[in-house]
């Protein structure tokens, strides 16, 4: 009995650890099991370096053909599960091939490394940074144990940030002009405008303003977009006569927003819009599409 | 959907949204008592939900508004405590506008900045420009009128009025007054708008629920009259065209007519006074539905009562020339508005004349000025019949007889007349009414024969018939108005005995005109005002013996015999015997014997050709009877045949009873006391002898007819005729002939036939009493007494 249960455990215990993993920010993630963790956060340029443990159960020596380290960037397509792709990859030797009879401390370091791409987790796609402990073995299979984290890369505040300002309408029935203050907006940014209404014909109930993420994935013919409404913030209550003005402000910190991306290596983009919806009183939907970009900043604090 | 259900179905929703609106107070109040701000956020925020509902009238809203407002107290205790626990305003500012419905977010950011402002982390005019500017997201008249009210509730005691703890750098009253007008200027807007929305079948059903809410929009206007800073400049410069600019383009019936009120009503009357110009310019700028007259009228009042609060006051009126600009204003208001009812225009005068009562008491000018537009406007219509028109046509008119007391002022209106042609006969009557009612209230004497002149010319509906009136009923109002008429004639009054005569001579033509109906009423008191001319007259004779006097007594007596005159042509005759009476009593005192036989002949040629009813003749025959006794002024044959005439008439009287008193009473006109030469026992004897004949045919009579005799109460009456003369020495009248008569009252009332009759038994008896008293008290009357026994 004993032995048929060491057979189906792990051999022995991987652990990862940052060296400065206590000072690091920790970012609430959830893990393929569905279970929500913390992982610590990194930047690109940032050195990642750290212990690995190995404990083998119990006393009985791991036998193996080598240790190694890999840090890799991955994207993975749900609709195309289990294929990933690197398009980072660093290893690391940590041993050469021997046996472990004992707990054994490996240092490991990842100096200035490229991570370009933000961490993301969409709809059909994602994009993580993991590093991969691999203890590579003839018989039985290798064992390997992923430890995950979060990279974010902020992004100096534009040099450009033209307002976004509009007039439409359909003819004879609703004419209005709007205006955002920017057409960048950081995570934690304060939407500031108003709408004005040249000419109401129409019954208008209320006014929403909409913040869609349009993720697409693939190429070619084979793109998938998903879209969605993350945030539904009421702008107006009731039918407004011509020369009103109705002011916008809309916090995005409340909302999960992610930075915008554009053509991850050739993979998916994330696309932000703020879509102004007018519903009239037989629950027509009149509205305009207009798409912003989403930055992240350092935070000052 | 117009059913009876429409009700009940507002109970149902309005219950629905109370308990919704409890549930998450409940959960709210959890999350409050644990400082768990995150969920006080959230519960609160679904609470608010609630009042999303487009269900509910604005009467059962408002109940449900109410409910949160408490609950939003609470929350904003809670907002203060959480900021002292470290949470920093701003952040709390910036999380309640999370929310991702606006109509909870903006009432969250009201009950938030409200604690910022008392932070004072900013200044307060900041938060309430952003407060005031964020609301402009509620465009639902209903919901966004209620929200602003409460921003417009928790930033009241929060502006940075001048003195106030948030006062802010300079021109910080501006931006109070500036939050203030903005939030008034949108919530009229919104309230305008609320008339337009919705199918047009519920017009009227909107206008009414409007109605409801108007005063949370007129709220606006209180708390702007309440800012300390707000000083005439600012009100004249800023406030008042601002909210009149509003007032004027929002082009709405309801919203006109309630704000102009309010802003009457709610700033200061010195400010008024000083803006006039500005405020009377809205006026014929307002929509031609709006009932601008009694917006005016109420202006007029106020002013009119500020006026009256103090003289000190009325400079400030002279200076601004009020008197000028509400007169120009009330001229354009009218010509602006073509279909102003006549009622509307009357109004707008009749306030104008209080007002100038009140502050230019001393300017008979304006008022008539007032009075001639009024006429202005009047003439060239049908008569006034509209009942409100006549009704303020009165108020009008009656204004300034209340004011001065005295209708010598107004008789002195020119315009004053004018307007009277204008009224109905009804209305004319009414305004009459009131003219004698104000002359008799204050006593005033009218003392002149052109004043009365124009004063009976002024109240012609009373003194004679108009066109149409012909109705011949006499009703109690008539009776009323002829009763009043009639006093006023006594009124009538001059110490000049010859102003005196043309004043009556005016009256009588005046009367003469009033036809038959009214001469009952009016003729006797010109007849005695006549008479006591007379008496004046002869008082003064003794006194001043003028040779050019043209009032005498006898040109009176001759105008006072044609007065009387008038009254034959109806069937008054009593009445014209008592006044002929009357006269020759005066004639008497005057020493005219002529005269006054000549109206005793007129009053016997009544008695014997028109008074033909018996009753009648019983109570002129004694009127005759007693004026005749008192007559001193004829000789003995003009009396001798006077007095044969009354004991001939009292003789034919057609009841027995009757002839017998009469006959008694005449015994009277042969002693006269304080008259030696009338002085005739045998003829006294003879009319009581004849009497007792006449009650001994009586109780024979009685006998006859009933088979008993009739009451002994007659011969008792004849007893103290006798005891009346025995008294006074008519050497007639013997002892004797006293007690034969006491004891015949006795047989009599002790007979078998004869009815017992309590009054006669109680007659008899304190006749005796007295005969009693009389032996009792002694002297010479008791000796005489004394010679009486039974």
């Amino acid at each position: 009995m004993n032995f048929i249960v060491g057979a189906f455990k792990p051999a022995c215990h991987i652990s990862v650890a940052f060296s400065d993993g206590k000072n690091r920010k920790q970012i609430p993630i959830k893990k393929d099991n569905g279970q929500a963790t913390t992982v610590p956060l990194f930047h690109s340029q940032d050195n990642i370096t750290g212990t690995i443990i190995v404990e083998p159960v119990s006393g009985k020596k791991v036998e193996h053909n080598g240790i190694k380290v890999e840090l890799l960037g991955q994207i993975e397509m749900y609709f195309n599960k289990g294929n990933f792709y690197d398009f980072t990859s660093l290893v690391r030797e940590l041993d050469v091939p021997g046996e472990i009879y004992e707990r054994k401390t490996f240092q490991f370091e990842f100096s200035t490394v490229e991570m370009p791409y933000e961490t993301y987790n969409g709809v059909n796609v994602r994009l993580r940074y993991v590093l991969k402990v691999t203890i590579s073995r003839g018989y039985g299979g290798s064992i390997t144990h992923f430890q995950d984290f979060v990279v974010w890369n902020y992004t100096p505040p534009p040099s450009i940030n033209n307002s976004i300002k509009m007039e439409v309408g359909i003819e004879d029935c609703l004419h209005i002009e709007f205006e955002y203050n920017k057409s960048k907006y950081h995570l934690k940014d304060v939407i500031i405008g108003k709408i004005y209404f040249l000419l109401v014909r129409i019954k208008i109930k209320n006014m929403d303003l909409e913040i869609r993420r349009r993720e697409s994935t693939g190429s070619g013919s084979n793109t998938h977009v998903e879209t969605e409404t993350l945030a539904k913030f009421e702008l107006m209550d009731g039918a407004p006569v011509r020369g009103e003005s109705i002011p916008i402000r809309l916090f995005l910190s409340p909302y999960e927003l992610t930075p915008t991306c554009r053509n991850i290596n050739n993979k998916f983009s994330v696309k932000y819009y703020l879509n102004l919806v007018l519903v009239d009183e037989e629950d027509r939907r009149y509205f305009k599409q207009q798409e912003i970009t989403i930055y992240r900043i350092g935070e000052t604090s | 959907m117009i059913s009876d259900g429409v009700v009940e179905d507002e109970e149902k929703w309005l219950s629905a949204g109370i308990a919704g609106l409890q549930q998450n107070a409940f959960y709210m109040h959890r999350a409050l008592d644990s400082n768990n701000l995150k969920d006080a956020l959230k519960y609160s925020a679904q609470m608010l939900s609630e009042l999303r509902t487009s269900r509910l009238s604005p009467h059962k809203y408002y109940e449900l508004y109410m409910r949160a407002f408490d609950e939003l107290r609470k929350l904003e205790i809670f907002f203060k405590e959480e900021t002292g626990r470290g949470c920093s305003i701003v952040e709390l500012y910036e999380l309640v506008q999370h929310a991702g419905n606006i109509l909870p977010r903006l009432y969250l950011l009201c009950t938030v900045g409200s604690v910022y402002i008392k932070s004072k982390e900013a200044p307060a005019k900041d938060v309430l420009k952003d407060l005031v500017e964020m609301c402009r997201g509620i465009q639902h008249p209903l919901r966004g009128l209620f929200l602003r009210s409460y921003l417009s509730q928790v930033s009241r005691d929060k502006l940075p009025d001048i003195g106030s703890e948030y006062e802010g750098d300079a021109d910080t009253v501006m931006d109070a007054v500036e939050f203030v007008l903005q939030n008034f200027t949108e919530m009229n807007k919104l309230w305008v708008r609320m008339q337009h929305q919705g199918p047009a079948r519920e017009k009227d059903k909107r206008g009414k629920e409007r109605g409801e809410l108007r005063d949370l929009v007129g709220k606006n206007l209180h708390v702007l009259s309440q800012i300390e800073g707000v000083d005439l400049e600012m009100y004249k410069e800023i406030v008042l065209p601002r909210v009149l600019e509003q007032v004027v383009n929002c082009k709405d019936e309801l919203a006109q007519y309630y704000l102009m009120d309010c802003i009457i009503q709610v700033f200061p009357d010195e400010y008024h006074l000083q803006t006039l110009e500005t405020l009377l310019n809205a006026c014929p700028q307002l929509q031609a539905s709006v009932d601008v007259e009694t917006v005016l009228s109420r202006l007029m009042e106020r002013l009119s009562n500020y006026a009256a609060s103090g003289s000190e006051v009325l400079p400030e009126f002279f200076q601004v020339e009020a008197f000028a600009k509400l007169n120009n204003a009330i001229g354009k208001v009218i010509e602006a508005q073509e279909n102003m009812p006549i009622a509307g225009v009357v109004t707008l005068y009749a306030s104008l004349l209080k007002f100038t009562l009140q502050v230019h008491p001393d300017r008979l000018d304006y008022i008539d000025q007032i009075l001639g537009a009024c006429v202005k406007k009047l003439s060239g219509r049908e008569k006034l019949d509209e009942s409100k028109a006549t009704k303020q046509i009165v108020a009008l008119l009656s204004a300034p007889l209340e004011k001065y007391k005295d209708i010598d002022t107004a008789l002195n209106l020119s315009n004053y007349p004018r307007i009277m042609e204008c009224l109905n006969d009804g209305t004319h009557k009414e305004m009459a009414n009131v003219i004698v009612q104000n002359i008799m209230k204050n006593k005033t004497c009218i003392s002149t024969a052109e004043k009365v002149d124009a004063l009976f010319e002024l109240i012609k509906g009373l003194i004679r018939d108009l066109d149409g009136d012909t109705h011949d009923e006499l009703d109690e109002d008539f009776i009323e108005e002829q009763n009043s008429v009639a006093r006023l004639i006594q009124m009538l009054h001059s110490d000049d005995p010859e102003e005196m005569l043309k004043v009556i001579q005016t009256v009588r033509k005046h009367i003469l005109t009033g036809g038959r109906k009214r001469h009952p009423y009016t003729v006797p008191p010109l007849i005695f005002s006549s008479l006591k001319l007379v008496r004046r007259l002869e008082r003064q004779d003794e006194s001043v013996s003028g040779d050019e006097v043209s009032t005498t007594p006898k040109k009176i007596f001759q105008l006072v015999t044609q007065t009387i005159e008038a009254l034959t042509s109806i069937p008054v005759p009593e009445l014209a015997l008592g006044l002929y009476l009357q006269c020759a009593e005066a004639a008497n005192d005057c020493d005219l014997e002529p005269v006054a036989y000549e109206f005793f002949t007129q009053a016997y040629i009544l008695y014997e050709e028109e008074i033909t009813d018996s009753k009648t003749q019983v109570t002129s025959i004694h009127l005759i009877i007693g004026t005749l006794q008192r007559m001193h002024v004829f000789g003995v044959e003009n009396r001798d045949a006077l007095t044969h005439k009354a004991t001939g008439y009292s003789a034919k009287l057609l009841k027995k009873p009757d002839q017998c008193r009469a006959v008694y009473a005449c015994s009277h006109l042969f002693w006269l006391d304080d008259h030696d030469s009338i002085r005739d026992g045998e003829r006294v004897l003879l009319c009581l002898k004849r009497s007792l004949r006449i009650a001994n045919a009586v109780q024979q009579m009685a006998n006859a007819t009933r088979g008993s005799s009739g009451s002994a109460l007659l011969f008792i009456e004849i007893l103290n005729k006798y005891l009346y003369f025995y008294e006074k020495g008519v050497s007639q009248i013997t002892v004797e002939s006293i007690q034969d008569l006491i004891k015949l009252i006795r047989n009599e009332m002790q007979g078998d036939a004869s009815p017992s009759d309590p009054a006669a038994d109680a007659f008899l008896a304190s006749t005796l009493l007295y005969i009693q008293f009389q032996k009792d008290k002694g002297g010479a009357v008791g000796d005489k007494y004394m010679l009486i026994t039974d």
